[in-house]
């Protein structure tokens, strides 16, 4: 059912929600950028809808609440182990479309690959999404070529129009709250791009040859293995372990797992120092064909969402888009070579 | 309910066996399914965890041969008999028997690559009717990194054994050289029918495994074991992913058809 609210009836709505869950989505971290006096858009707990920011894209992704970037996984006292606590509430994200089919590459990787994955099922399991609707792309976007700019899997859609927001639920427990505070009962279609100025071709045919093109090369000496772009990524969800134990008693301590890179060093490196992909270009390569081959090889569809944050965040101005770009030339490039 | 598989169990040490300086089996308390090949996730807690694969299986206990390398491999060669550690697992798919069994089978390994493999060389050293053969090359870099010595002994009467060397002094245990200059003068019968298992240092496995072919072994006919950093052992981490294919779920035991095509 479609709903249209006045900004102090979706307040209500969003209070009603605050009983049950914590809700999520991006905002305004005044100063809270990487240079003086920036500003920085990332999630974070919302009251009101004036705090949810629409006109900008969110710097870093809403994975963070499914899978947060340092989570306590047990506590160890002695030979004692007790697992941590699971939040209270449940949590209500509100994302765009490219991060709510970000969310079907997380249940991929922690729901069906191998085994369930304990800490993140009982997570999601409480999680409810509302998508933004997107009147426009933004910089760097690419959605529409990597068919991720339309979906209906939502609790909810949300957008923002002559200063009203129109909603469209399909979850039952909310219809009695939305009917509560709305002004008025409409049609509400959810709005999403269909063209971005960013344009990506992924070309059919690609082999793991590719990884011998040159095109890797120039990345050696550009890429600064920051590893910005993966913890951007909403689709990026790899993690170390890390133990840390506390000053004031050293017999007591936690397992945590933190958002791990595949472009930082250490990634592959085992005991005694082995190590694959020295290489920032071999990283790149690593990270670019897991996000538009390999995956797909596996899972029957590409990882990356085109959501275009790592090309926002990239300190070094290196291009993913455009890597995915070079990759038809560069299959060309190895194909030749290997019929010399 | 679903299982917790982070969480670790506490396992007894009931026997320690020192190799050497940095190289010794833990014996550990463990009662469940295990096959040779497969390993588990062992910690300390502070100082983390460890991939380890399994290089014995009794009744009740395996076998952790762990090389003191790491931060938290050091700190387990601190741990004596009748301490406990933590453990999870086990992972990994490991070897498995029948693909062997009823042929000609080499077993060539390197260094501890013979502790993943050493269960199955146990298993037909005493179901000896169950090969047309076998042949175990082992190398080490010296006699003093010698593992396993008193088990040679025992496969020696079941099983041809060349253990080598790289560099010695005046040495009559074992041969010197490396393993790969004893793959041309194999005692095969059939060579297009033989099966081998190859476990070492990434460049030990790329030149045994390329002589195995030279000498006519077919490449479905050849396994090898894969070492890679792993956090989790259950596919979620992504440390040990090489193209679309995780170590830790689909291996680390690969039949070489694929695993030549792993390509970090």
């Amino acid at each position: 059912m479609g709903y249209c609210l006045d900004k102090a009836g979706f307040n209500q709505v969003l209070q009603e929600l605050s009983q049950e869950y914590v809700v999520y989505a991006p905002k305004l971290f005044k100063n809270g950028g990487c240079f003086s006096d920036t500003d920085r858009i990332r999630y974070g707990e919302i009251h009101t809808v004036e705090e949810i920011i629409f006109d900008r894209k969110s710097e870093y992704s809403f994975k963070e609440e499914l899978l947060p970037l340092s989570q306590t996984l047990f506590f160890f006292t002695e030979a004692v182990v007790k697992e941590a606590d699971l939040p209270q509430k449940g949590a209500v994200i509100l994302l765009r479309s490219c991060d709510l089919h970000a969310v079907k590459r997380l249940d991929t990787i922690y729901l069906k690959n191998g085994s369930e994955d304990y800490y993140y099922k009982r997570l999601r399991d409480k999680v409810k999404f509302i998508l933004i609707g997107c009147q426009h792309s933004f910089e760097n976007c690419f959605c529409v070529d990597m068919g991720t700019n339309q979906t209906d899997a939502y609790d909810a859609y949300l957008e923002m129009k002559n200063g009203k927001v129109y909603m469209d639920n399909h979850n039952d427990a909310w219809e009695a709250a939305l009917a509560a505070h709305s002004t008025e009962v409409t049609a509400v279609i959810p709005a999403y791009v269909t063209e971005t100025e960013t344009r990506v071709h992924i070309p059919d045919g690609i082999t793991l040859d590719v990884m011998h093109a040159k095109m890797w090369d120039e990345y050696d000496s550009r890429c600064i293995n920051c590893g910005r772009c993966n913890f951007v990524c909403p689709t990026c969800t790899c993690f170390t372990m890390q133990d840390i134990f506390y000053t004031d008693n050293g017999k007591i301590g936690e397992r945590r797992r933190v958002g791990a890179s595949c472009m930082v060093d250490g990634f592959t490196e085992v005991a005694g120092g082995g190590c694959y992909r020295k290489k920032n270009g071999q990283r790149m390569r690593f990270k670019v064909l897991h996000k538009v081959y390999d995956f797909k090889k596996r899972n029957g569809y590409h990882m990356c969402v085109g959501c275009g944050r790592c090309d926002d965040i990239c300190p070094e101005y290196i291009s993913f888009s455009n890597s995915i770009n070079k990759l038809a030339e560069a299959s060309k490039e190895v194909a030749t070579n290997a019929g010399k | 309910m679903l299982a917790n598989e982070y969480l670790p169990f506490l396992s007894e040490i009931k026997e320690v066996v020192k190799h050497t300086d940095i190289e010794y089996t833990f014996r550990l308390t463990y009662e469940g399914d295990v096959k040779p090949g497969q390993f588990f996730e062992v910690s300390i807690p502070k100082y983390g965890e460890a991939p380890i694969s399994v290089s014995g299986i009794g009744d009740d206990t395996v076998d952790l041969t762990i090389r003191r390398v790491g931060k938290v491999t050091n700190e387990i060669f601190e741990r004596y008999v009748g301490d406990k550690l933590f453990m999870r697992g086990p992972y990994g798919n490991g070897f498995d028997i029948s693909n062997y069994k009823g042929k000609e089978i080499v077993v060539i390994a390197g260094g501890t690559g013979l502790s993943p493999v050493k269960g199955v060389v146990d298993y037909f050293s005493n179901h000896s009717a169950e090969t047309k053969g076998m042949t175990l090359v082992a190398g080490f870099k010296t006699p003093q990194d010698i593992l396993f010595m008193e088990d040679f002994g025992r496969w020696k009467q079941s099983m041809e054994v060349i253990l080598t060397v790289d560099c010695a002094e005046n040495d009559t245990v074992c041969q010197i050289g490396l393993v790969t200059q004893y793959i041309p003068q194999l005692n095969l019968k059939n060579v297009s029918e033989a099966v081998a298992i190859v476990v070492g240092p990434p460049m030990m496995m790329k030149f045994t495994t390329q002589g195995l072919l030279t000498r006519g072994f077919r490449e479905e006919n050849i396994w090898i074991s894969h070492e890679r950093k792993m956090c989790c052992g259950i596919g979620k981490c992504g440390h040990c992913k090489i193209d679309d294919t995780y170590v830790c779920l689909d291996g680390p035991v690969f039949n070489y058809v694929k695993g030549c095509r792993l390509l970090d």
